[in-house]
């Protein structure tokens, strides 16, 4: 029996997946995935706790945080892309002009 | 005047009423209106004003003169008793609480005395520096200064209270500074002026004081108001105000222990070393004694004080004049020595006032008088000041030598010239005020007349009398008219000042209303005037013996230890220098080190702190974003650990 406890272990592995690809991961394009991975893993977690208290209101946080991820990719591509022309590169390591 | 009882019967032989001024004393504003105007369109005027510019200042100087001679005419013609008369110009300061300040002139014996001197003396000087400063292209600003000094020294006597007063007080100081320096590219004359500014300063502060302390007992900064509560004051309160305007007089008058800046003043032009010495500046503090001569009544300690001040200054001045070789120097010595004898005569109480007055008016004529003389010499021999370099020039410039020579004998106190008759009978008074202090100043008087009398026949030597020393390019020559004629009628009045002054008590029964100074009953010859007689004649002898009989050498010799001592005007910037200047250098220095590293080391100290915290901080900016990541993760972690510790 698939009780809400496993989605919630579920979402934890994914998300811990997804932040140890935003720190290890050099390729901007693989960071943002890893980005939209922890997103997700979030909003798995909202859905279970929601069928867990047996209300709506995780299911509605999830909405609102596809949006904001949605129009994050929006912005974080476009960045992504013109770094990209310029530089001939998408590691984000090689963008750190912006130091000491 | 308000008097009080008390007041009235400390001094019943003053306790006189000052009526207003009428008829013509009704006009004398005029007074000190005619040279402001002077120093106003001078001043102001710019140079269109060049060209005749100094005789508007000695037109301006005359007929204040003239208008002094008319009220005091005037004055003649009211009973002794009435003299004093008082007009209110205007309302300077209206009521404040109590303080309320009228500009108001008081015209009575004492202040005409002065007025006359100041504007007759001064208006002589004027014409005099006419052909003096005919040559400096600045002799417009010259005479415009010169009118400032007048109309300063005339406030200062004339006023009818004491922040008058000490507004005409300032306005010499101010007058003085700008003549002494008057060629300030000097920096000599530069630090002259500084100095003799500085010093006058200090004494200020002495007046400024006393006034404040006045107003504070009394509520009353006039003469008629102080001087009616000053009956009924505390004797602390009394001594205390003696001794601040004593320090007001020593700063004015160069009296010790601010002497210093007297002799340096000599920088200034030598129309103005006369006006400084004769007419102006240094009479005021003798003026300011014997003008509160109520409150010195009422504290015999304020009395000695001033008494002790006059003696040494007289002596100081006086050996400082033997060993000086700068002509003007060693009569600015003299002038010390003299106005010494005034503050002497004047901290004698009643015996003196009018003695101390005496001796002041004919001063003015033979100071005047030398001290045009000596400028006359420097004129002819290219500003040359070192009488070692002078000599033989008896022949050459014979209006000035009998000039010189008339003044010569008014100081030394050859009858009949002025000193004799105003000078003996300070020494006389000092031998009666009786006890160990009277000897011992009445001696001190004494001895100063023996070196005044040296001293002067060395002038007179070095100057005038043996061969001639000057170098070649030097040649000589009588001054023009306009500047040998004041300097006639200076000699004339230093042959007849004394006696008309003196003889039949004139003098003192013209001040009688003002400051009862006791008649003279015994004649002039006395004892101790013979005395006095040969010790002067001894000690010119004296003088002739080492200046007149030998060659005087052009270098001066190494001379005595006492002799290298008055050269540097016994040691008194020395004093100065090692007493107040020092340790007044010591603790700016202090104070900015202090500056530099306490309160600067301090803010600085967290400046850096926070500037080198900031510069390694900073470095955490590395630009990798992965660590960026990390830094939130790892405080993302954090912050749920400590919220899941604070739950728990």
């Amino acid at each position: 029996m698939i009780s809400p406890a496993h989605y919630v272990a579920l979402a934890a592995i994914l998300f811990v997946i997804g932040g140890v690809g935003v720190l290890v991961r050099r390729n901007a394009l693989v960071v943002f995935m890893c980005v939209e991975l922890m997103l997700n893993a979030v909003n798995l977690a909202f859905i279970a706790f929601a069928r867990l208290h047996g209300n709506l209101d995780g299911q509605v946080i999830a909405f609102f945080v596809m949006v904001v991820a949605a129009a994050e990719v929006v912005v974080g591509l476009a960045i992504l892309t013109s770094i990209f022309r310029t530089r001939r590169s998408a590691s984000v390591d090689d963008a750190s002009l912006l130091k000491y | 005047m308000t008097g009080s009882l008390a007041g009235a019967l400390a001094r019943p032989a003053t306790a006189l009423t000052t009526l207003p001024a009428v008829g013509v004393q009704h006009s004398a504003w005029l007074l000190l209106a005619f040279p402001a105007a002077g120093a106003v369109i001078l001043l102001f005027g710019g140079k269109r004003t060049n060209s005749w510019g100094h005789l508007l200042g000695v037109a301006m100087s005359l007929a204040s003169f003239g208008y002094a001679a008319v009220a005091f005419f005037a004055m003649l013609g009211y009973p002794a008793a009435q003299r004093s008369r008082d007009l209110n110009v205007y309302t300077w300061i209206p009521a404040i609480g109590h303080f309320q300040v009228s500009i108001g002139l008081l015209l009575d014996p004492l202040s005409i005395c002065f007025a006359l001197l100041i504007t007759g003396v001064g208006s002589l000087i004027h014409i005099y520096a006419v052909g003096y400063m005919g040559h400096d292209p600045e002799r417009r600003r010259f005479f415009g200064y010169m009118n400032l000094f007048i109309v300063a020294m005339l406030l200062l006597v004339l006023a009818d209270n004491y922040v008058a007063l000490y507004a005409g007080w300032e306005g010499v100081g101010l007058a003085s500074y700008l003549l002494i320096g008057f060629w300030q590219y000097k920096p000599s004359a530069a630090v002259a002026a500084k100095k003799a500014f500085i010093a006058n300063r200090v004494g200020d502060a002495g007046l400024s004081l006393a006034i404040m302390l006045m107003f504070a007992q009394f509520g009353s900064v006039s003469f008629a108001g102080v001087f009616g509560a000053v009956g009924s004051a505390s004797p602390g309160v009394v001594t205390a105000l003696g001794l601040l305007l004593l320090l007001g007089a020593c700063g004015k008058s160069a009296q010790l222990p601010l002497q210093s800046w007297l002799l340096d003043a000599m920088e200034g032009p030598t129309p103005v070393s006369a006006l400084i010495h004769a007419a102006t500046m240094v009479t005021a503090g003798v003026y300011l004694i014997v003008r509160s001569a109520p409150i010195y009544d009422l504290s015999a300690n304020a009395r000695l004080v001033v008494t002790i001040v006059g003696a040494a200054t007289l002596l100081f001045g006086a050996i400082i004049g033997c060993a000086k070789d700068d002509i003007k120097k060693a009569l600015a010595g003299s002038t010390m020595s003299q106005i010494g004898y005034m503050m002497l005569a004047a901290g004698l109480g009643p015996a003196g006032y009018a003695l101390a007055i005496a001796h002041l008016l004919a001063h003015g004529f033979f100071k005047a008088g030398l001290f045009l003389g000596a400028g006359s010499v420097k004129h002819a021999m290219n500003d040359e000041v070192d009488m070692r370099r002078f000599g033989g020039l008896a022949t050459v410039m014979k209006i000035t030598f009998v000039t010189f020579t008339f003044g010569y004998l008014a100081i030394i106190g050859v009858p009949p010239f002025s000193g004799f008759f105003t000078k003996d009978p300070i020494i006389e008074a000092a031998y009666a005020k009786g006890g160990t202090s009277g000897a011992i100043l009445g001696t001190a008087a004494l001895l100063g007349a023996f070196i005044t009398a040296f001293y002067m026949t060395r002038v007179m030597l070095m100057t005038f009398g043996g061969s001639r020393r000057w170098d070649s390019a030097s040649h000589p020559h009588e001054a023009p008219p306009v500047m040998t004629s004041p300097m006639v009628i200076l000699a004339v009045g230093s042959l007849c000042a004394g006696g008309f002054l003196m003889l039949s008590n004139r003098l003192i029964d013209f001040l009688a209303p003002v400051v009862h100074t006791p008649q003279l009953s015994h004649g002039f010859f006395s004892p101790l005037s013979i005395i006095t007689l040969a010790g002067v004649l001894v000690a010119a002898g004296g003088a002739w013996a080492i200046y007149g009989r030998r060659e005087v050498p052009i270098t001066a010799p190494r001379g005595s230890l006492l002799t290298i001592a008055a050269r540097k005007d016994l040691y008194g910037d020395a004093f100065n220098e090692s007493v107040l200047m020092r340790p007044g250098q010591w603790l700016t220095r202090l104070s900015v080190y202090f500056d530099n590293r306490g309160v600067d080391g301090l803010v600085n100290t967290v400046a850096a702190t926070m500037g080198g915290t900031s510069g390694r901080m900073r470095k955490v900016q590395t630009g990798f974003v992965r660590s960026y990541a990390l830094s939130m993760f790892v405080g993302a972690v954090l912050v749920i650990a400590a919220l899941l510790l604070v739950r728990l």
